[in-house]
């Protein structure tokens, strides 16, 4: 599969994995719109159903990369293959494939909410799953937890830490009420 | 080209509807929807003109966890995605490495893991079914089968000592064998459950006029609209195409096992309605039985190996990916495991989550429905926002 | 229910029950919460089970409202995450008093297993609404989560509903927050 491709597209094919479990060719990002519709639309890969389109943060790669890896099954014939798209880690951007596969709508939406990848030609590229005032994409691999957000902890408290790493202050909160219940013992601690 | 994204461009504004329609928000609490989702609705009285789901209300970080924790520590982080049927996305995620490190499981562990898939496939079919009846009024269904369905969490109590969220299938095998017994105790429970709890649903809810009127109609999806948007399982194969991945990619040993995919007929009204998807729910629990006794007496055929004898002292598969897919009861349950060969934890996790497809058909499917048709709608997708969020 | 010895003692039967307008009031309250619904992941479906026939909780009083209006138990069931505690606040504020707040679950307790990576995650749902009792557990059994109500129970019981001076918020917990309001 991997030769029709470098036969068809030539220079836009950049590498190629095939020995991997999941094999998989890689595309340089101005050409995907036209190997996605392609994959789609010929007779013999015939990919209609684009299963999964993830995103892969690789910061200490030589050079530093963000990856959009597409994995594609074909319903007619029943294989899958894979195609990765690599791209810059400061301002990613590539074309969408909403209009080969309509899936890859809140797909891309999710990859633009976790990493800041930006789909060129999408028609609703908001954050899906964080809220909208949400700064940052928190899935890189840079990401530092804020203290707050709206007034509410977002990276877990050093008495929280403490209790986990096997600190003994137990049942402590903000709201610690015991009432003297006037049926029961307390148990023994 | 703007790479800045303002979220202020894509939204509704109230100047902009007509004067007729009225902006509608089925808040993220509601009592007929399968978890936090909101439904933002715009409607014309009671029929809707346009339909945008909202999400992210449980989104619980699985996938920044993932590589901050061991291989095998993952597992109860997958369990909780799909907390209505957690035997099979830990079922996945333990193929999926396993498929990285180059191992194969004994038969007799493959059969263990096939039969508590199985069952909690039926478990997360009486959920569907139950709280779809639930959310179109028919209380007493979801008590029947939520009692039988205590049945199989007792089973799974038994084995390995949690009702819901069980951390079972291992990177290599399962945590706990079964328990003396345990076959003739699922037997028995498949012994009532194909005598008294499937008839009874079919005629309960399945054959109810009612039920009948308010589902067969609705939600209609063609098979290419299906495969468009990705949906898989029982949504799919309510539409038409016989895809099931048991079959297809059968994987732990489901090749040796004789049972039909179930497919919606369109026998109430158009194919690809709710009623169909619901019906191909129904009759996949009858399938499960079957595989259930089939897999039965395999077991007992079969020698009995250590189930944890495969299970690596530490899990460090070498660079690589894979992509695994298995057939979770919601639908096609993908795992892309990234490891990049240095620490014990997985480099990247990303989870294609049958759930989050199945909700993006949402908005050209509701268009022109009414209310309590959304509803229908919803239920019939069978969404579990545990899943969709992550 | 107090004795009340001298005068009438004995002279009535069983015809005659004699409290405090506090007891009755208090055990009217605790036989009959009804919980607004509020599950949000994998406690949902053990709060489920709860309401199903195997582990009643109609015994105990408890009716299921859809609606904060009609409720006064709020069981947060499951993790609650930042985007949804703002509509928590909300459901909570539009509860009438007297309202009462289980956390149920280790994600509602404290962020549970999320809490160490969770950016999205609210560490315990004490951060935004004031809770009664805490069901630990992941998911809480059914018997676990029954035997928090029960808890909660027998806590309305000792509360002061007439005795009680000055201004204070509804629930237990939140006469805790403000002790020094009963001026």
């Amino acid at each position: 599969m991997h030769e029709r491709l470098v036969g068809r597209f030539g220079e836009r094919i950049t590498g190629a994995n095939l020995e991997a479990a999941s094999p998989y060719t890689v595309v340089a990002s101005d050409g995907l719109l036209e190997v996605a519709a392609f994959c789609k639309s010929d007779h013999d890969f015939a990919f209609d159903n684009l299963m999964c389109l993830s995103a892969v943060d690789w910061p200490k790669e030589n050079p530093p990369r963000m990856e959009v890896v597409y994995h594609l099954l074909s319903y007619k014939h029943g294989h899958t293959f894979a195609l990765k798209v690599y791209l810059p880690r400061e301002s990613p951007t590539v074309h969408t494939v909403e209009s080969v596969w309509g899936v890859a709508n809140w797909h891309e939406r999710e990859a633009y909410d976790l990493f800041g990848i930006v789909f060129v030609g999408h028609s609703d590229l908001r954050r899906i799953l964080l809220p909208d005032d949400w700064v940052g994409h928190p899935l890189r691999k840079d990401w530092q937890d804020p203290d707050f957000y709206n007034g509410m902890h977002v990276k877990p408290t050093a008495q929280m830490a403490e209790r986990a790493m096997g600190g003994e202050v137990i049942g402590v909160g903000p709201f610690d009420f015991t009432p003297p219940n006037r049926h029961v013992e307390p148990h023994g601690h | 080209m703007a790479t800045e994204v303002r979220p202020a461009d894509y939204g509704w504004r109230i100047e902009d509807i007509d004067n007729d329609e009225m902006i509608l928000n089925m808040g993220p609490q509601h009592p007929s929807t399968h978890g936090v989702l909101r439904l933002e609705l715009r409607t014309d009285g009671e029929i809707v003109r346009a339909a945008r789901p909202h999400i992210g209300y449980l989104h619980r970080c699985f996938e920044k966890h993932a590589e901050n924790v061991d291989y095998p520590g993952v597992i109860p982080y997958t369990d909780r995605m799909d907390y209505v049927a957690a035997m099979g996305n830990s079922l996945g995620y333990a193929l999926a490495v396993e498929k990285l490190l180059g191992i194969e499981v004994s038969p007799y562990v493959q059969t263990i893991r096939v039969i508590m898939a199985e069952l909690q496939r039926i478990a997360s079919h009486c959920v569907a079914a139950g709280t779809y009846g639930m959310d179109l009024g028919a209380f007493t269904p979801f008590l029947h089968l939520l009692r039988d369905r205590e049945k199989i969490l007792d089973l799974f109590e038994w084995t390995c000592g949690a009702r819901l969220l069980y951390n079972y299938n291992w990177v290599g095998g399962v945590s706990h064998d079964l328990p003396e017994g345990f076959v003739k105790a699922v037997r028995h429970f498949l012994r009532e459950f194909d005598a008294i709890t499937w008839p009874e649903l079919v005629d309960l809810l399945i054959g109810n006029k009612i039920f009948v009127k308010r589902t067969a109609a609705v939600g209609v999806c063609s098979p290419e609209l299906a495969i468009s948007y990705d949906l898989t399982g029982p949504n799919l194969r309510g539409s038409g195409p016989p895809r099931d991945l048991r079959k297809d990619a059968p994987y732990s040993g489901y090749e040796n096992y004789q049972f039909e995919v179930a497919v919606g007929k369109g026998e109430y009204g158009p194919l690809g309605s709710c009623f169909d998807r619901n019906w191909v729910r129904v009759l996949e629990m009858r399938e499960s039985s079957k595989i259930l006794h089939q897999a039965l007496v395999r077991l007992e055929k079969q020698e009995k190996t250590d189930v944890r004898e495969k299970v690596p002292k530490r899990v460090k598969p070498g660079k690589g990916e894979v992509y695994f897919r298995t057939e979770a009861p919601r639908g096609q349950l993908g795992y892309y495991v990234v490891a990049d060969g240095v620490g014990v934890n997985p480099y990247r996790v990303k989870v294609k989550s049958p759930c989050f497809t199945a909700m993006s058909v949402f908005h050209v499917l509701a268009k022109g429905m009414m209310i309590a048709d959304i509803i229908a709608l919803i239920g019939s997708l069978d969404v579990v926002l545990g899943e969709i969020d992550r | 229910m107090s004795e009340i010895g001298g005068l009438i003692h004995n002279r009535f039967g069983d015809n005659l029950a004699f409290t405090t307008v506090d007891n009755l009031v208090n055990w009217a309250r605790k036989s009959s919460m009804w919980p607004m619904t509020f599950g949000l992941a994998c406690c949902a479906i053990e709060m489920m089970a709860t309401g199903g026939t195997r582990y009643d909780w109609n015994r105990f009083g408890l009716i299921p409202r859809g609606t904060p209006r009609q409720s006064d138990l709020m069981i947060v069931a499951g993790t609650v995450t930042l985007k949804m505690a703002t509509r928590l606040k909300r459901l909570y504020e539009q509860m009438a008093e007297p309202k009462y707040v289980i956390s149920m679950g280790s994600c509602a307790n404290n962020g549970g297993p999320y809490w160490r990576y969770g950016y999205h995650v609210l560490k315990g749902v004490d951060e935004v609404v004031p809770v009664d009792v805490y069901v630990p557990g992941c998911p809480p059994r059914p018997e676990a989560l029954l035997y928090g109500i029960m808890k909660l129970q027998e806590r309305i019981q000792e509360d002061r509903v007439l005795r009680r001076k000055g201004f204070t918020l509804g629930s237990l917990a939140g006469a805790a927050m403000a002790p020094e309001a009963a001026k």
